[in-house]
């Protein structure tokens, strides 16, 4: 069965759909959305890493990822607002990852493939990396669940209830590096915060608790994944962006019944 | 008994800047304690500090052997981004019963609202909320932050009430922060004046006459207590004059 790309493509589609689903609705409740944006852009500069030492893209993007993130979380709220902080240092990594791919000889890389994903090209390594992280990511979000609701609530609550905010953070931070690093391939670096933050937008109306708002954008990312890939068959468009296509259009929707509800 | 907890000789600092300066205070099972102090005098530091967000330069804070505490934010804004109804919002972080749930909204006083979304209450339903939340795994100690902001007279009197309701039925220690004296000395056990260190502290009635308080807040706010025996023969004539002056002190 998985002999076949599209089956392949498929299965790497829904898989990112599902993690990234209830990240996707940390990162819209905390008000994260550039930082999983710059966490995408930054593993540009991974990905020249990983070409020039010759280990595996995934394992490049993610040590940058976590880097980029876990520096963020650390120097924020010391005189920068997090805003400036993740301008510098997302436009500073994509900036020396371009410059580090030009010096790369002989390696002709694709660079589109990395900005925009390359599905139809998943693999069996890459479909078992990215279900790997998917799961782990969604394990890490279940297990910490109670706890990264709270501490988004509010820090001081968490706090006085013995729970520590910065480390639901980080815990954060480590699960956005993931679904950044196993989402490349599917979507690409410039579409990876789409995939985060619009099937959460669009489940919010739809919604009156947070574990049914993190159901229904996986719901909803499910059926963006699989719908954009039809798609794109058809059409012979790019898979990736065909699926956030889809994604906005249901969020076009969602918003609509939203409207019309008020 | 122990003191449930006790502050020794703590400092604060946010950077370089001292926040509070060798402060030495212990709460003792049952009582009711409250914090007075201008602005930016470091009460709600104190209220971190106890809690665990804020870490003391130097000096030490114990707290009693598995100490539970209910703690109610000065302010708490839950963007309308995250849907969560009341509900579940008292599930948080431990899981209780919709029966649990039911009963604790209804001794709060505000049985209708579970299933309404929290960004949708009105400010008194809200801090209602957030004491029902507070209260659900009977606190040895509860923290107010000037949990009373947005109420109006009538209103955090009623809600003052009902904390010395909790404390009589809980037995629990209450440590508040408040603007509003005339209100909260009367339900106080022990006053503590703050203002970057201890100025004073001692039944309501002698903190409200040391030169410390007086110096800090003015004459007067020396008729806060007289304006509260005065509550009880229904004359409100100084109300006015003492908030203003107080507002004034602040």
């Amino acid at each position: 069965m998985l002999d076949s790309f599209l089956v392949r493509a498929a299965l790497a589609g829904l898989g990112v759909a599902l993690a990234a689903a209830p990240l996707g609705c940390f990162v819209v409740w905390r008000r994260m959305a550039y930082f999983g944006d710059a966490t995408a852009h930054a593993s540009i500069l991974g990905v020249a890493l990983a070409l020039s030492f010759n280990m595996s893209v995934f394992a490049g993007v993610l040590v940058v990822a976590l880097v980029m993130a876990t520096s963020v979380s650390t120097l924020s709220g010391r005189g920068y607002a997090m805003d400036t902080l993740l301008g510098v240092m997302a436009h500073s990594a994509i900036a020396f990852g371009l410059v580090a791919v030009s010096f790369l000889d002989g390696v002709r890389i694709d660079l589109m493939a990395y900005l925009f994903g390359d599905i139809l090209a998943v693999g069996r390594v890459d479909l078992a990396v990215i279900w790997g992280g998917a799961l782990l990511v969604l394990a890490l979000v279940g297990w910490r669940w109670q706890q990264l609701l709270l501490s988004t609530v509010s820090p001081d609550l968490a706090q006085a209830s013995g729970i520590d905010p910065k480390r639901e953070q980080l815990i954060l931070t480590i699960a956005l590096a993931v679904v950044v690093a196993v989402a490349i391939k599917v979507v690409g670096v410039l579409l990876i915060a789409a995939l985060l933050v619009i099937p959460a937008a669009a489940a919010r109306p739809l919604a009156q608790t947070p574990e049914r708002m993190a159901a229904i954008a996986a719901v909803i990312g499910g059926v963006s994944a699989l719908g954009g890939l039809q798609l794109a068959y058809r059409f012979d468009t790019p898979a990736g962006p065909t699926m956030v296509c889809v994604a906005a259009v249901l969020f076009g929707l969602s918003s609509v019944v939203s409207l019309s509800r008020a | 008994m122990n003191a449930l907890v006790d502050f020794n000789n703590v400092n604060l600092k946010y950077g370089a800047q001292k926040v509070l300066e060798d402060v030495n205070i212990s709460i003792a099972p049952g009582e009711i304690v409250t914090i007075v102090g201008p602005n930016g005098s470091g009460k709600s530091s104190l209220l971190r500090a106890l809690i665990g967000a804020l870490k003391p330069a130097s000096g030490q804070i114990s707290r009693a052997m598995g100490l539970r505490i209910g703690y109610v934010p000065q302010k708490l804004h839950i963007d309308p981004t995250l849907p969560m109804t009341v509900k579940r919002f008292l599930s948080l972080p431990v899981k209780i019963s919709d029966t649990d749930a039911s009963e604790a909204l209804r001794r709060a006083g505000v049985p209708d609202l579970g299933s309404r979304q929290m960004s949708n209450l009105s400010g008194g339903q809200f801090q209602r909320v957030l004491l029902a939340r507070a209260l659900l795994h009977k606190p040895q100690l509860l923290l107010l932050d000037e949990a009373t902001q947005g109420l109006d007279q009538p209103g955090s009197a009623a809600f003052y009430h009902h904390i010395e309701k909790v404390r009589d039925e809980l037995n629990c220690a209450v440590l508040m922060i408040s603007h509003e004296l005339h209100v909260v000395m009367s339900a106080s056990d022990r006053v503590i004046c703050l203002n970057g260190h201890v100025c004073c502290e001692g039944k309501p009635d002698v903190v409200a006459s040391a030169p410390e308080y007086r110096a800090l807040f003015g004459s007067g706010t020396g008729g806060a207590l007289a304006l509260y025996r005065h509550d009880h023969d229904h004359v409100h004539g100084h109300e006015c004059d003492h908030d203003h002056s107080h507002e004034a002190a602040e």
